[in-house]
């Protein structure tokens, strides 16, 4: 959808020698996907996102839309397919709610009808009344309630790109998750391909399908969340995103893939204890579920209650307290571990049925393993040579 | 007490002729400040676009503003006597005209480069074009702070005005001029209360008509 080819900009300094905002960016963002462009400030980061509506344009290399370069259109026709996001918002002041998200497909000559009803639309995607608001001025709007608007501004007329500058950074921390999950689901359901400046590493983590991760002027690390989390390239990224960067990682993997890396055992109400010790013995197991038919997990039977090898497992079933959803992400999944005060509990599947168990040992496991909870996309043109700053994909799993 | 009454009597005897001299007085500033809006705010625009040239040209201005009315007025008389024109309106509508160009130009100028860098930003990345943006966006944004610089360019001229009847240019300043060559404080008295009465009427005018063409969402 959008690519970035050896892209560089530079800015003559005071001194009159030239320095590299921007060097050699080379990026791919597949259509549909949010890329976050990642950094702190002064990395090249907004000078990059600006080359690509050309808002400044490159010193030198390509940004290709939909295979064609940008630097071949009008730049003002190209501006239109674009939606442009900003921290500032940048709502008109004199000019109407209304107004204001329909100031592009005026210009593009929709006609009034149209107009209004696509503002409605346009509204109550992000819930504000259209009967309510429409008629307001920018002026009498909440800060959240303009950053709302501003992003549905930039979908009025329908492009398929959205270019974000920070979007989110100006809008108070309790608002901003609830809008972050808005604008997530509201991207998810369009479809559209976003690419977006941010210096929040827990933004980028929630809301990137990809992130490149810049440090003066240059792509360090362009992967996903995860694979970033898990191999940061080097020590830039490394302390960039955080040291907590591990705990981070939590929510990024649910229950069923640190379930799906250890065998999934269970035993029956009618299994004899001697069984399932040998079982446990085996496979180095503390406790074993039971399951009935349909696979619906009943209870479990400890080792030291198998141990005595008399009877069925009927005899020493245990309730399990607490399940976990294979959707559930690992941070919710321990909190619940530590609320009820356990190591383990099993997982299940929408059915209800056992698919598995998470223990706290299982997570330390997983974190550890190398495995990445996505597969990174390919981030490399089929027919070009990898580049240096893209970092080698680590093995995957799902 | 007397003078207050003798220059009452003056009025009311010779209202008529106030208040052609009031209206000549008027039509001189608003000649002037009209031509003044007409070149000012296209240069003001063109500053901000262009903006090596805004030191040079608000430099210029603000030289003509501090030159003294009475000599600049009497710079005019030379300059247009060229072109047979050198005593009566021509000249003093000129001296208004070059006056009122800084206050104009310059509350332009501010206006527009003082506008919130995100809308601009904004008005640029969501794809308009220079003159969309001026006229949609940034102009209307721009009106009470280049109608600041109208009024005050108002009522300057309406005081500097007064000189003009020195070069034969007529206006309010006739009345004083004669108050002063006749001794005569019943004239100059209502010369002065005049100038200043229209000085504060027209504010307020001018004050009204920015406000409707204020646009509401930033009124």
């Amino acid at each position: 959808m959008i690519e970035l080819q050896k892209l560089c900009k530079r800015f003559p300094q005071n001194s009159g020698q030239p320095v590299n905002a921007v060097s050699d960016v080379d990026l791919v963002v597949p259509e549909g996907k949010i890329c976050v462009l990642l950094g702190p400030s002064g990395c090249g980061k907004t000078t990059t996102l600006k080359m690509i509506n050309r808002l400044i344009e490159p010193s030198s290399g390509k940004v290709l839309f939909q295979g064609k370069d940008t630097a071949d259109m009008d730049p003002v026709a190209l501006r239109r397919r674009f939606g442009y996001v900003i921290q500032q918002i940048g709502l008109f002041p004199n000019l109407t709610i209304e107004d204001n998200i329909m100031l592009v497909p005026r210009l593009l000559g929709w006609d009034k009808k149209k107009r209004h009803t696509r503002a409605c639309e346009l509204m109550e995607m992000v819930a504000l009344d259209p009967k309510r608001y429409l008629q307001r001025y920018p002026r009498a709007m909440s800060g959240g309630q303009q950053q709302r608007i501003g992003v549905i501004r930039a979908l009025a007329a329908d492009a398929p790109v959205l270019l974000m500058d920070e979007p989110f950074g100006a809008v108070d921390p309790i608002n901003r998750g609830q809008i972050q999950d808005d604008f997530l689901a509201m991207q998810r359901s369009l479809g559209k391909t976003v690419l977006m400046v941010s210096h929040d590493i827990d933004e980028a983590i929630k809301l990137g399908d990809l992130i490149a991760v810049f440090r003066q002027g240059r792509i360090v690390q362009c992967a996903t969340a995860d694979e970033i989390l898990a191999n940061p390239a080097d020590d830039f990224v490394a302390s960039f995103v955080g040291q907590d960067r591990t705990l981070k990682r939590l929510l990024l993997v649910q229950a069923s893939q640190v379930a799906g890396i250890k065998q999934t055992l269970t035993a029956t109400l009618d299994s004899t204890l001697s069984t399932i010790f040998g079982v446990m013995d085996d496979n180095d197991l503390l406790h074993l579920t039971v399951v009935d038919k349909q696979g619906l997990p009943l209870g479990y039977i400890r080792r030291r209650d198998a141990k005595i090898g008399k009877g069925t497992c009927q005899d020493h079933l245990l309730p399990i307290p607490i399940t976990s959803l294979a959707d559930d992400n690992l941070r919710v999944v321990l909190s619940r571990l530590y609320e009820h005060n356990m190591t383990w509990m099993p997982v299940v599947d929408a059915q209800g049925c056992y698919s598995g168990e998470v223990s706290q040992d299982y997570i330390a496991d997983y974190l550890n393993s190398g495995i990445t909870s996505t597969p990174p996309i390919d981030l490399i043109p089929a027919d070009k040579e990898p580049a240096a700053n893209v970092a080698q994909a680590a093995p995957t799993h799902n | 007490m007397e003078t207050l009454r003798q220059t009452l009597q003056y009025f009311w005897h010779n209202l008529p002729a106030i208040l052609v001299l009031t209206r000549q007085h008027l039509t001189l500033v608003g000649i002037a400040v009209g031509v003044a809006v007409l070149v000012g705010v296209p240069i003001g625009l063109l500053i901000v676009r262009f903006k090596p040239l805004a030191g040079v040209v608000l430099s210029v201005a603000t030289v003509l503003l501090t030159i003294p009315s009475i000599a600049l007025f009497g710079l005019m008389i030379p300059l247009f006597s060229l072109i047979g024109q050198g005593i009566g309106a021509v000249p003093a509508i000129t001296a208004a005209f070059l006056y009122s160009l800084l206050p104009i130009i310059r509350n332009t100028h501010t206006a527009l480069t003082q506008i919130d860098p995100g809308i601009r930003e904004a008005g640029r990345g969501i794809g308009l074009t220079f003159s969309q943006r001026l006229r949609l966006i940034e102009l209307p944004l721009a009106v009470p702070v280049i109608f600041a610089g109208i009024r005050t360019a108002v009522i300057l001229n309406i005081s500097v005005m007064t000189i003009a009847a020195v070069i034969g240019a007529g206006g309010l300043g006739t009345l004083i001029l004669h108050g002063i060559g006749q001794s005569d404080i019943r004239q100059l008295i209502n010369g002065a209360v005049m100038v200043s009465l229209l000085a504060v009427v027209m504010d307020g005018l001018l004050q009204s008509l920015e406000h409707v063409l204020t646009p509401k969402g930033i009124r």
